[in-house]
């Protein structure tokens, strides 16, 4: 226990006067105080620390109101995973991860390769490509609403391109209201990963392609085996950061379906509000709250751990280091 | 070289394609404002015919939208001077300054990245609510500043770090404090990086839906969003007017979009690529 502490070093000692040091070092923490000291009050006091006491709430049984006495210990986590609503609210997160990485990526990588191009208009179309993305969740869903209406523009369009077999009650159809939520955010987001990945193309020295053209590689060789490795890191961001906006869906659904029809389209988020905040049960919405950070927590440390090791660079690949 | 030309031509059709899918349901929302409700029923993918302006009149001449978009501002404001001028110190603290548990400091604000809002929502009604700050603008725009210095930082602090050493130490041979450094000197150096962090904040509070529906409950308070979404259920049956509603929704976010465009790409970018 009681390891021998290291010498000290005696340079400073011998070196400085004992004074001015000291006196530069407080100021230095007041300083230090005063830039830090604001930020830290104000991202503990309404993100941190909500999450911590969300850890606590979430061993009891409490509607929100009255003192907080009804200690259960993990009850709650037992009920929420005890419960098909919830499982069912985490399969529906994941079938949308999934959906996204297997349908949205190949699509913005393919559109974005396309797009790669000296073509005339490129300022505008970047721009129109990425409005919706600056759209609120909850202007979007409206939209969606509207045009999803029975009988209403999307049927209408189908039908007059000869497609009316496929009208479907979109969001009040159990089975595929997952399926139409997907597309509405696909028709949201798919913007911002074709901006990225033009971005991450730009990074691709032409010489590249053009030394792979001269050694005979075709277009597509040359797509596969020196932009695709290329484009890795841009790639490994877009899945972090789809998947984890995956996990924490919310605002789309819940104007658009409220979870429903008969839950089957619940999310994570949505059925924390849903409990926490209309049928007030404080302490198990906490427990779904820190069930929805762990999941998020774990899958950014495995990722961080497995995919984004190779990133040297990049700010969010030191974010959970 | 007929290989090029196919790949020209393939980007083109792509183009057009994905400007069509994106610009339709926009043009869907901006036109059906112009129709009636008649029109709509009768025929949801046709042009209005004729054109029809009350829609839109009756939004604009009603005091909600505007009240809503008052809000929204007042609001987006509010974070985004908290959020960059807080963010703006503590990055200054975090790259120029050598400390012990500066990095135990900088991965606390970073881990803030991960956390969705919902997972703090309930403890921070509570929290508001003994605050006083229910039914208060500072309500939203606390927390929402709050959420908004993880990214801040992470964006200046790298930024603020490249400022080369000399330039400071030029600035206290000429009598600067650090402090003095940071106001006159690292600030306007860092303009550009802090317009992408501003206009980020402003962004993602003007767009925030949660926390204002959990603090509003009075709709003199309510922002854009909430706003358009209550219209959209409390007029359902009045589809026409809903649509002109949004459409005129769509206007602050797409217009502050085309001037901030740049750095809200650039900053997405940045900030994913370091």
């Amino acid at each position: 226990m009681a390891a021998p502490a290291p010498p000290r070093p005696l340079a400073r000692t011998v070196h400085s006067a004992p004074r001015r040091p000291s006196r530069r070092r407080g100021r230095t923490r007041l300083e230090l105080a005063l830039l830090l000291g604001p930020a830290l009050v104000l991202f503990a006091g309404f993100v941190l620390v909500p999450i911590g006491i969300a850890v606590y709430y979430s061993l009891y049984s409490w509607n929100g109101f009255g003192p907080l006495t009804d200690f259960v210990g993990f009850q709650n986590y037992a009920d929420a995973f005890g419960g098909a609503v919830f499982r069912g609210a985490i399969a529906h997160n994941v079938v949308i991860a999934v959906l996204s990485i297997v349908v949205q990526l190949p699509l913005s990588i393919g559109i974005a390769l396309l797009l790669d191009r000296k073509l005339k208009g490129r300022t505008f179309l970047r721009m129109v490509v990425f409005a919706p993305y600056v759209l609120s969740e909850a202007i979007t869903a409206v939209i969606w609403l509207l045009m999803l209406q029975p009988n209403g523009f999307v049927d209408e369009l189908l039908r007059g391109v000869g497609l009316g077999g496929l009208v479907h009650q979109w969001l009040a159809d159990p089975g595929i209201v997952l399926y139409t939520l997907f597309v509405v955010m696909t028709w949201k987001y798919l913007g911002f990963g074709i901006i990225l990945l033009l971005a991450g193309l730009q990074g691709v020295p032409p010489e590249l392609r053009e030394a792979a053209a001269l050694d005979g590689a075709t277009a597509w060789q040359t797509t596969r085996h020196v932009v695709l490795p290329l484009l890795g890191p841009t790639i490994r961001i877009w899945v972090f950061l789809s998947v984890i906006g995956s996990l924490q869906l919310f605002d789309l659904v819940w104007i658009m379906t409220l979870g429903g029809p008969a839950n089957a389209s619940t999310t994570m988020a949505s059925y924390l509000v849903d409990h926490g905040f209309k049928r007030y049960e404080f302490g198990f919405g906490s427990a779904v709250a820190v069930v929805l950070f762990a999941v998020c927590f774990v899958f950014a440390l495995l990722y961080q751990r497995f995919a984004l090791r190779r990133d040297t660079a990049g700010a969010l690949t030191r974010v959970v280091g | 070289m007929a290989g090029r030309r196919w790949g020209l031509v393939a980007g083109y059709a792509a183009a057009v394609v994905v400007v069509v899918v994106t610009v339709v349901p926009l043009l869907f929302v901006v036109l059906g404002g112009f129709r009636t409700n008649g029109q709509l029923n009768t025929d949801p993918a046709g042009l209005p015919g004729p054109w029809v302006w009350n829609n839109y009149r009756s939004v604009v001449t009603s005091p909600d939208f505007w009240r809503f978009l008052g809000n929204s501002a007042l609001i987006a404001v509010i974070a985004t001077v908290l959020a960059v001028g807080l963010g703006s110190m503590a990055a200054f603290a975090l790259s120029r300054y050598a400390f012990k548990g500066r990095e135990a400091v900088y991965v606390l604000f970073t881990l803030g990245l991960l956390f969705p809002l919902g997972v703090a929502t309930l403890p921070l009604y509570l929290w508001l609510r003994q605050l006083g700050l229910l039914e208060n603008p500072l309500g939203v725009a606390i927390p929402e500043a709050a959420f908004s210095l993880p990214v801040t930082i992470v964006i200046l602090r790298p930024f603020m770090h490249a400022v080369p050493g000399e330039l400071e130490d030029a600035a206290v041979l000429d009598g600067a404090s650090r402090l003095g450094f940071f106001w006159r000197i690292m600030l306007p150096l860092s303009a550009p990086a802090l317009t992408t962090v501003a206009v980020l904040a402003f962004v993602t509070s003007w767009n925030a839906y949660l926390l204002p529906l959990l603090v509003f409950n009075d709709s003199a308070h309510f922002t854009l969003p909430l706003g358009v979404a209550t219209f959209q259920s409390q007029y359902s049956q009045d589809t026409a007017r809903v649509l002109a509603f949004t459409a005129l929704s769509m206007v602050p976010a797409l217009g502050f979009f085309v001037v901030a465009q740049r750095r809200i790409v650039g900053g997405l970018t940045g900030s994913v690529k370091g």
